[in-house]
């Protein structure tokens, strides 16, 4: 769906990309990971052809970006850095001249794709008024449904539930899987770590303008080795796993095994009690902090 | 896409606000004119005006002359100035460009949806001068100056008819659209360089009001022909008896300059930038 080669952007004395190597493959939720600063925003606008690669290639749907712009934008639905509409105007009429601006779908059926997509995000009521008066919840909606007005085979969306309440997150999460499993691949770039975690497939974490990590979610969040565990019997837990025990907090204890059903079995055998068990994972919170350097929005003298 | 850019230009309230005032200022003159006793001596106040007392049809004329040298370019600059940046800086164009509108395509509606503003504000200021000129000043028939009924004079002071007027009315006013595109090529390049669109309008008119000091300084007479608003004026060539063209075909050479050139540049900035905002 996306891939690129050696892609990077200079500004100046500025690398803000450099050399990656991204591959968003079709059907994937991918999450685009990185600290503030991190170059993220400036690789969505290259693969949208609004800002010009100083090397490297893009290829998005199979055609070369900027130059395949003509064919491969019209099935891709984007939302960079935040929802942008004509304050004065309605979020009809935006979405209905935005839809009039570019090329496909013919006039007469304008409305119905308006009404639908204003459906999809959860504005089919609103009236006349401008969106000026919208909330930023509203305006962020608006702009989700601008990138859903063509169907598109591809959503690149950054940071798609800013200003969204906790509601609103979930439905527009629930959206994105819905189109997801109807075939639309969706690319997210966000720094939120649990948007990321709840709803992509594939993530690619992005430090000071290099890709330093592409992998299977949950590859990414392996087990750790270590196995948490709640019993009202902990001391005797304890005592009968002398050399494994890791850390004990009153009835909660972790424990180093590799397996939990084994472990629990073993346990049972020896007549104790066990009310929780879990195999531990790695969080993306720990992987990230692992790979990623402190974002550019922080100055510390040197 | 053109007419996506034609439908938000008249859908912008501030648009419309612009026009009302490019044509209040006329109507406030008129009604100083009508109220005063005294013509104000030729020379003084604009072209035209101490001819409009004496026939109302010449009051689009002096309306044009009363506009021209700075409140039509004013609404000029700031719409040629806003239709990039304001874009730019409402996070619009990004948008408008990966639906995708091609960036040339994007270009050549702004082109035109300021050439159709610099139309419609025209025409706005020749209509209402005209109902406000003919109300004030009637026809020219009870005139007193003896000429002919329906009849007004050239600046030559020769009588010309009303059709004579007319197409002659018209012509300035191609004349002078021609001009305003001139100087809106200016500000539509100045707003591709910048996302601020006051920025852009007010180097537009900073250009302008450089251009009219350096027109009235003699040691710079050697760059005058080339300076955009020389021959803004020419169009009163128009209304001498005959037509004193010299003058008006310059002027037009001149403004085709500068609109080849600056479209130019507007469009090789616009298509070779990095968009950002």
């Amino acid at each position: 769906m996306i891939v690129t080669r050696g892609l990077t952007k200079r500004y100046g004395s500025v690398l803000a990309v450099d050399a990656v190597d991204l591959n968003v493959r079709p059907g994937d939720r991918y999450g685009f990971l990185g600290p503030n600063g991190s170059g993220k925003t400036t690789l969505v606008r290259m693969l949208l052809g609004l800002v010009y690669a100083t090397s490297g290639s893009i290829e998005v749907l199979d055609q070369r970006m900027p130059r395949g712009g003509g064919e491969v934008l019209p099935q891709i639905g984007a939302m960079v850095e935040g929802p942008a509409a004509y304050p004065h105007l309605s979020g009809r009429k935006n979405l209905s001249l935005l839809d009039a601006s570019g090329p496909g779908g013919s006039r007469r059926t304008r409305r119905a794709r308006v009404e639908e997509a204003l459906a999809q995000v959860g504005l089919s009521g609103i009236d006349r008024r401008p969106v000026k008066a919208y909330s930023l919840g509203m305006r962020q909606r608006l702009g989700l449904a601008a990138a859903l007005l063509r169907k598109p085979r591809l959503l690149i969306l950054d940071e798609p539930t800013n200003g969204l309440d906790p509601k609103g997150i979930r439905e527009i999460r629930d959206l994105l899987i819905e189109l997801n499993r109807a075939g639309t691949t969706v690319f997210l770039s966000s720094h939120l770590l649990s948007e990321v975690e709840q709803l992509c497939t594939r993530v690619g974490i992005v430090d000071r303008g290099r890709l330093v990590l592409e992998e299977e979610l949950d590859t990414v969040r392996g087990a750790t080795g270590l196995i948490e565990l709640r019993s009202p019997d902990a001391a005797d837990v304890a005592s009968l796993l002398n050399g494994q025990l890791v850390t004990r907090d009153g009835e909660n204890l972790v424990i180093r095994h590799e397996d939990p059903a084994a472990l629990n079995t073993q346990l049972v055998a020896a007549g104790l009690r066990v009310s929780a068990i879990t195999e531990q994972r790695r969080t993306l919170e720990q992987v990230v902090l692992e790979v990623t350097g402190a974002g550019s929005d922080r100055v510390d003298a040197s | 896409m053109i007419a996506v850019e034609l439908h938000k230009l008249v859908l912008r309230p501030r648009i419309w606000v612009n026009i009302l005032l490019l044509c209040a200022l006329p109507i406030i003159v008129g009604v100083f004119l009508k109220t005063a006793d005294f013509a104000p001596p030729p020379g003084q106040g604009g072209a035209f005006l101490s001819a409009v007392r004496g026939n109302g049809l010449l009051f689009p004329a002096a309306a044009l002359a009363l506009v021209l040298p700075i409140f039509l370019p004013l609404s000029v600059a700031v719409v040629a100035g806003d239709s990039i940046a304001g874009e730019a800086v409402g996070g619009t164009l990004r948008y408008l460009l990966i639906r995708p509108v091609g960036r040339t395509r994007l270009l050549v509606a702004k082109i035109i949806a300021l050439v159709a503003f610099v139309l419609l504000a025209i025409a706005c200021v020749v209509v209402s001068s005209l109902i406000v000129g003919i109300i004030l000043f009637g026809t020219g028939t009870s005139a007193a100056g003896g000429a002919a009924a329906g009849a007004a004079t050239s600046l030559s002071g020769v009588s010309l008819t009303h059709t004579q007027l007319t197409v002659r009315l018209l012509y300035s006013i191609g004349y002078i659209v021609v001009a305003m595109i001139g100087f809106g090529a200016i500000g539509l390049f100045l707003s591709t360089l910048t996302s601020s669109s006051l920025g852009a309008a007010l180097g537009a008119l900073s250009i302008l009001i450089t251009s009219a000091v350096l027109q009235t300084l003699d040691a710079a007479a050697a760059v005058r022909p080339y300076l955009p608003t020389n021959y803004w004026l020419s169009w009163v060539d128009f209304f001498r008896d005959p037509v004193f063209w010299d003058s008006i075909d310059k002027g037009l050479l001149l403004q085709a300059g500068y609109v080849a050139v600056f479209f130019g540049a507007a469009w090789a900035n616009l298509a070779t930038k990095d968009i950002t905002s």
